[in-house]
């Protein structure tokens, strides 16, 4: 088991990076007054550990009995019906997918699963009607439609159903979703809790920390708690006991892509950006998001650049993100950036240099 | 549908005005409105103007009064954009519903009953044009035994000729003390001790928006407790504190483009909505003092279209940075235009 699961807080009083945000949940829990809930937060902050935990102060053990389903629906809309495949994860009490993942069809996923859940309430041992808890993950990436489809619903069946949405930014969804959730900013914990928490492991595992080592992968970690543990796991693999001058291994993607930015300094032309173009779909078949590819390319290039042009290539680094959005193939876009790039350098190095 | 536990309700719907004459603040509507309660005439109408000022709640209330509960089904209908409202919804429902014709002397209970019926379209401004041309003739036809009204936020998106069919009310958005008087009354009546900071915070977070401001009051008081200060409502609302607002225009000003990328790391690691910041950010460079009146211009249009991005699903860093660059440009007096565009 990874350290990373196997050290996840499990109830809400063992979290420790975000106490009082979980004491808050506990309160509201205990009151029996659970709102519509959307958490928020950049990745590897802890959404989903608080999740969980509050699921399980809700529901007790149960909660975690968790078995995976691919269902099919059937859904009739207008004049053909059509079969959406969706991989959902349920316990007795409730149900977690991420719906964005039927695309376009989102939204007739998002209806008929609170529908039929509306339909078969659970019964809690008073007797009492209970309620189902939907949680629903990257709403952000949820379309238009689907969105607007759920404010109704959410106001039609909060007797029945409670959702929880967890997504990324909440720039994307829509005001009229927000305004009905209690909304819970999930801030990413800062390096001195990240080192606090590499301390508590290493103490459970029995592991000798030298001090500095953690502050060292703390630091590389960019402030994602996750990506911390999983590198202290792996610096364990890779060399024990530690030496505080041991080097942290970066992500593979990461070393590529620096090299990319490199190649781009050495030289603008048309051949090398062909090259570049090669490196690219490298990354791109091996399921690098694109967004993350120019923004870490952008990182590297920002490195290595003189003041002024820095205001220049991030410019056109958002430019060709948005149009990335927009577009349908990544690829272009991202070329589109590193031709860029290149001429903008490339009149740089002529102004200056002559 | 089973009772719902009095707790679970929302507030916004616990203290929603139940008569005609409770809307606060739509001195216009209401004097209309209670005219049409003592004569039974009413014309078709289009209420538009800013979210939470009171448009569906009135809708509601005189299409109540007007019927009371036992007749509300059968002459009601009322549809918004979470129902499917094609084409096709226009020209069979709604058309089913409108010909429908209505037996004149109904009146019971003491409520008006006039003859005809009412179609509520909340949120209008969301159906297709479509949509609404498809309704435009239907509203004539049936103009004897059915009453439209039309509930939108942008009257633009309204066809011209569906406007003009309508009488149009704009609703206004809250004044101060019209807010903080409600907001003082729910306290009241939920037990929950609000100081005057609060008060003053609550009124400009929300920005008008009574719905708005009873939604952070409620999450406030379920998570804080009955004791709320201004902070708890802040922290709520989601709301970005003005230090963080000031730091990163101080950033920009310096001039120093390391130190404003890192502030733009840390703002996203804090978790911040960066629509909400530009809005805030926004209005600290407009009360600005040492800002020329071209700079603001300049950081003004990008921020609109970093906007604009942002709807598009653009990545929230990138754009942060380029919007941090653009200030820092203006700031320096750089040119508009970039150097090494070739």
């Amino acid at each position: 088991m990874l350290w990373v699961d196997k050290y996840r807080p499990k109830t809400l009083d063992q979290i420790t990076v975000h106490e009082d945000v979980a004491q808050n949940l506990k309160k509201l829990v205990t009151e029996q007054d659970c709102p519509h809930l959307l958490f928020y937060g950049p990745p590897g902050a802890g959404k989903k550990t608080l999740i969980m935990a509050l699921l399980r102060q809700m529901f007790g053990n149960s909660a975690e009995k968790v078995k995976v389903e691919n269902r099919t629906w059937k859904v009739d809309a207008g004049s053909r019906s059509i079969d959406i495949e969706l991989t959902t994860l349920a316990s007795a009490n409730h149900i977690e997918m991420s719906p964005s993942d039927a695309g376009f069809q989102d939204r007739y996923v998002v209806q008929e699963i609170i529908k039929e859940m509306a339909k078969n309430r659970p019964i809690d041992t008073k007797g009492k009607k209970g309620f189902k808890v939907l949680l629903l993950n990257e709403v952000d990436k949820l379309s238009r439609e689907a969105q607007h489809s759920l404010r109704r619903t959410m106001e039609k069946y909060s007797a029945y159903c409670r959702l929880i949405l967890c997504c990324n930014s909440s720039s994307r969804v829509i005001e009229a979703i927000r305004s009905r959730c209690l909304n819970v900013r999930i801030n990413a914990p800062n390096e001195e809790q990240i080192v606090r928490a590499l301390d508590f492991i290493s103490k459970k595992e029995d592991l000798q920390l030298p001090s500095g080592f953690a502050a060292r992968i703390a630091e590389k970690s960019n402030r994602n708690l996750r990506r911390a543990i999983l590198s202290l796991e792996t610096c364990r693999v890779q060399q024990y006991p530690f030496s505080s001058k041991q080097t942290i291994p970066p992500m593979d993607w990461e070393e590529y892509i620096s090299e990319i930015a490199s190649d781009i300094m050495k030289e603008q032309s048309p051949k090398r950006l062909f090259q570049v173009r090669g490196k690219l779909y490298e990354l791109l078949i091996n399921c690098i998001p694109p967004e993350i590819i120019l923004k870490r390319l952008l990182y590297e290039l920002l490195k290595k650049l003189d003041a002024e042009l820095k205001l220049e290539v991030c410019h056109w680094a958002a430019y060709y993100e948005h149009r990335m959005r927009l577009g349908q193939k990544a690829i272009f876009h991202l070329e589109a950036f590193v031709a860029k790039f290149m001429s903008v350098y490339k009149a740089f190095l002529i102004a200056t240099f002559g | 549908m089973a009772p719902i536990v009095q707790s679970s309700q929302p507030w916004v719907e616990k203290y929603r005005p139940k008569q005609v004459k409770d809307v606060a603040h739509q001195d216009e509507v209401v004097r209309v409105l209670t005219n049409t309660l003592e004569t039974g005439s009413c014309p078709h109408m289009l209420f538009y103007g800013p979210p939470g000022t009171g448009k569906t709640t009135t809708a509601l209330a005189i299409a109540h009064q007007l019927f009371g509960p036992e007749l509300y089904k059968s002459r009601v209908l009322e549809l918004n954009a979470s129902d499917d409202r094609g084409i096709n919804v226009v020209r069979t429902k709604i058309k089913d519903f409108a010909a429908v014709a209505v037996s004149t002397n109904q009146r019971k209970s003491g409520y008006p009953c006039p003859p005809y019926k009412i179609i509520v379209l909340d949120e209008a401004d969301s159906m297709t044009e479509d949509a609404q041309n498809a309704l435009r003739r239907t509203m004539e036809t049936h103009s004897k035994v059915t009453r439209f009204f039309f509930i939108c936020n942008y009257i633009s998106r309204i066809i011209e000729p569906l406007a003009s069919r309508c009488a149009k009310f704009r609703f206004k958005p809250l004044s101060e003390e019209i807010m903080s008087s409600r907001i003082l009354y729910i306290c009241r009546e939920e037990g929950l001790n609000l100081d005057s900071e609060a008060l003053s915070t609550l009124s400009s977070i929300s920005q008008g928006d009574l719905r708005r401001a009873i939604t952070y009051l409620q999450s406030a008081a379920r998570l804080f407790g009955s004791s709320i200060s201004s902070k708890d409502l802040i922290s709520v609302s989601g709301v970005i504190p003005t230090e963080v607002v000031q730091a990163f225009l101080a950033t920009c000003k310096s001039g120093n483009f390391d130190s404003a990328n890192k502030e733009v790391n840390d703002f996203i690691a804090e978790g911040y909505p960066v629509s909400q910041f530009l809005t805030q950010l926004f209005e600290a460079i407009v009360e600005a003092d040492d800002i020329s009146d071209e700079q603001k211009a300049r950081i003004s249009k990008k921020l609109g279209e970093a906007d604009k991005c942002l709807v598009d699903g653009a990545d929230e860093y990138l754009q942060l940075l380029d919007v941090a660059s653009n200030t820092i440009r203006a700031c320096c007096n750089m040119p508009e235009g970039f150097s090494f565009d070739g």
